[in-house]
């Protein structure tokens, strides 16, 4: 205890000394995620505007944080981090960059609030060396109603039955268990549609439960952020293997790979 | 004696393949019998939901108080909803059975909007009297053929295994019970949505497949189209382009573009409507490298592009950051009014700041709109309305699309309460508050 204790105060030195390094010259915006959201959340939280979690990604209580800041300040209030305000906010504030990395590389839940030691602002004693060499936010920014689980599920859905089509045929396929989400003749929820029975072949033989590839990720959250390149289709085929007479019956939109997309 | 040996060798692997045949066997009907009283459930719920639909329509037809007509309309939408989601479970989705489920979704929605309603004030109009009484009609139909199958079901041991396995092969025997059952119940609503003149407030479901309002004009040829994919995307001329027209099954016809690029063998595709050539979307699939720009550089970039391509009133909105993509969110903004429904997406690569997607589906869609109301309430009156603990930090006109799918101008309100932001709209004219939005958009990795 006695041995952590000096060497969180000795890391804690070690950084007052190196507390030069300032924001890189881009302006900050919401939506951002990376080491400048960081140094804002940390500079933010140490003259207390911000009291969310510092996790790099510039979300909403970020960006009030940062409008109350410019409110306070007398900087104009436009919630975007530009030139003059990060130089106001590097005056004002301290930034101890190498604790808040070594927090979120050892996974602890820590504040940067300033006024108080850093080593009494870390919760949790995941003392484990930091095995990644860069840092990874601890956050994500997921589109408005889904989860990154949602996403997980549905990239599963789009492998399972797509991974041999082109991209814009993956990013069809997410978008058509989208389109019967909003459908009155389909269940209302993602696991609904897609585990509906004999709904898609991929569930039904179990090819669902192989690991996604981050095409079909990506395809799912393209498709999720509103391109839809089938048209508005609820149904897919393939042609080859089509054993049913009444898909056929459906009218057709267009062809995407081997699939033919339907009303 | 090594004779004695392999016998007694060679049966005891008999009787313990036998033995591991037998738990297999035993094994699979285990499955089998699980998987089946699913759908045996999902089945008879059914039919007692739709039971008791049909009794709580009766019930709010005989009822005459307000009071008691709410929670009765509520009631029905619950229980539409719970016989929604049985069929969902059942193995229905080869057979065409889409109008029944959309009977019941279309019950569900004219319950909920009658609930909601303050039937003091707006009591139920005699045309909506009349949907209700037709619905109970419709609902003893449906209740009826489905007592039939499942009598059938319960008294013949009918398995829907069976049913499943019919429809995924195709070879149906002409005496299936239960397709021929749920078919029966299928034609017969289908008769009935097609016939009935539902209530005003009806229009919402099937308005969503309306197509592109706004693609107006004269219908452009292929060449015309590969013209307007040119010009939009920027092409040097050197990319080979192939162009297919859509099949009869699309709202409006529209051209799919795919644009292949010899020198970075990177494909480019996009839709352009039929009529008026209206670009719809664009994806550029191209890998992105290290992250160059700032999400601020990449909005105004987009921008830009939306300027030059004559989207002059569009403001950013939303923004985000996934890997090294930003996705921007622009919507139309009329004279200090922001309008909701006119929306444009773009991804723009952090690399170098190009456009790798584009989107105006939900532009195109939106109808054109008629001359802003004044505003009958002021601003402070507005805020009033909010919930005295919600924090206002932003507040600006605009109109979005409300419940019953109608474009009215609000009082928008971003505030904060506790730790979240809230998005709260307040109708101009009524002062109703439309809609109520929590705003999330950051989420913890869980790794």
């Amino acid at each position: 205890m006695r041995g952590r204790m000096i060497s969180c105060l000795l890391v804690c030195f070690i950084m007052c000394a190196g507390e030069v390094h300032a924001f890189s010259n881009q302006v900050i915006q919401r939506g951002a995620v990376g080491d400048d959201v960081l140094e804002l959340q940390a500079r933010l939280q140490y003259i207390g505007f911000y009291n969310g979690k510092i996790d790099g990604v510039f979300g909403w209580s970020t960006y009030w944080a940062l409008r109350n800041f410019q409110d306070k300040f007398g900087l104009p209030v436009d919630g975007l981090a530009g030139e003059s305000t990060k130089a106001k906010l590097v005056k004002v504030s301290k930034y101890y960059e190498s604790f808040v990395k070594e927090q979120i590389q050892k996974g602890n839940s820590f504040t940067h609030y300033g006024g108080k030691p850093l080593s009494e602002q870390v919760k949790g004693d995941n003392n484990a060396t930091a095995a990644k060499t860069t840092v990874q936010t601890t956050a994500t920014n997921v589109p408005k109603g889904f989860s990154q689980n949602d996403i997980r599920l549905l990239a599963n859905a789009v492998y399972g039955e797509a991974r041999g089509e082109p991209y814009i045929g993956q990013v069809a396929v997410a978008a058509v268990i989208l389109n019967r989400l909003e459908h009155p003749s389909f269940p209302d929820s993602i696991a609904g549609v897609i585990f509906q029975p004999g709904a898609f072949t991929a569930v039904a033989d179990g090819q669902i439960w192989l690991t996604p590839n981050e095409t079909a990720k990506k395809a799912v959250l393209d498709a999720i952020n509103g391109w839809d390149p089938s048209g508005g289709a609820i149904y897919y085929f393939n042609p080859a293997t089509a054993t049913n007479g009444w898909i056929w019956s459906r009218p057709q939109i267009k062809r995407i790979g081997k699939h033919i997309f339907c009303k | 004696m090594v004779r004695v040996l392999l016998i007694a060798f060679l049966s005891l692997g008999v009787v313990s393949t036998a033995y591991w045949g037998y738990r297999e066997h035993q094994e699979k009907n285990a499955i089998l019998v699980h998987a089946e009283n699913n759908y045996q459930r999902a089945f008879h719920d059914l039919t007692y939901k739709i039971d008791m639909l049909h009794d709580q329509i009766g019930t709010t037809l005989a009822m005459n108080s307000r009071t008691s007509l709410s929670p009765a309309l509520a009631e029905v939408w619950r229980i539409a909803a719970e016989a929604h989601s049985d069929v969902g479970q059942l193995p229905l989705s080869l057979l065409p059975f889409n109008k029944t489920q959309q009977f019941l979704a279309q019950i569900g929605a004219f319950s909920y909007r009658t609930a909601v309603r303050d039937l003091d004030k707006e009591p139920l109009t005699k045309e909506e009297y009349k949907t209700l009484q037709a619905l109970y009609q419709k609902a003893a139909n449906i209740q009826n053929e489905l007592r039939n199958v499942q009598h059938l079901v319960l008294k013949n041991h009918l398995r829907w295994m069976d049913v499943e396995l019919a429809l995924a092969t195709n070879n149906r025997p002409s005496d299936n019970t239960i397709i021929d059952g749920f078919k029966a119940v299928e034609n017969d609503v289908q008769s009935f949505s097609e016939g009935t003149n539902f209530a005003p407030t009806f229009t919402t479901i099937t308005n969503r497949e309306k197509g592109f309002i706004r693609a107006k004009g004269k219908q452009i040829s292929e060449t015309e189209a590969k013209q307007i994919a040119k010009s939009f995307l920027g092409l040097k001329g050197t990319e080979t382009i192939k162009i297919v027209r859509s099949g009869k099954g699309a709202d409006e016809r529209f051209y799919s573009v795919t644009v292949f690029d010899p020198k970075t063998k990177a494909e480019t595709y996009m839709d352009i409507t039929e009529k008026g050539g209206y670009p719809i979307w664009v994806m550029d699939n191209r890998p992105v490298k290290k992250q160059a720009i700032s999400v601020y550089d990449a909005s105004v970039k987009g921008q830009q592009f939306l300027k030059k391509h004559r989207f002059t009133n569009f403001e950013l909105y939303d923004s985000s950051q996934y890997d090294n993509v930003a996705v921007l969110t622009f919507v139309a903004n009329e004279q200090g009014v922001r309008i909701y429904p006119e929306a444009i997406k773009m991804k723009v690569a952090l690399d170098d700041g190009t456009i790798v997607g584009f989107s105006a589906r939900d532009y195109l869609a939106s109808p054109p709109l008629p001359t802003l109301p004044k505003p009958t309430i002021s601003l402070a009156e507005a805020r009033k309305k909010l919930n005295p603990n919600v924090r206002v930090m932003e507040e600006r006109q605009a109109v979005i699309t409300n419940d019953l799918n109608q474009e009215v101008l609000c009082y928008e309100f971003l505030g904060t309460l506790g730790d979240d932001t809230y998005q709260i709209f307040i109708n101009t004219q009524t002062g109703l508050e439309e809609k109520v939005d929590k705003m999330q958009s950051v989420e913890r990795n869980y790794e």
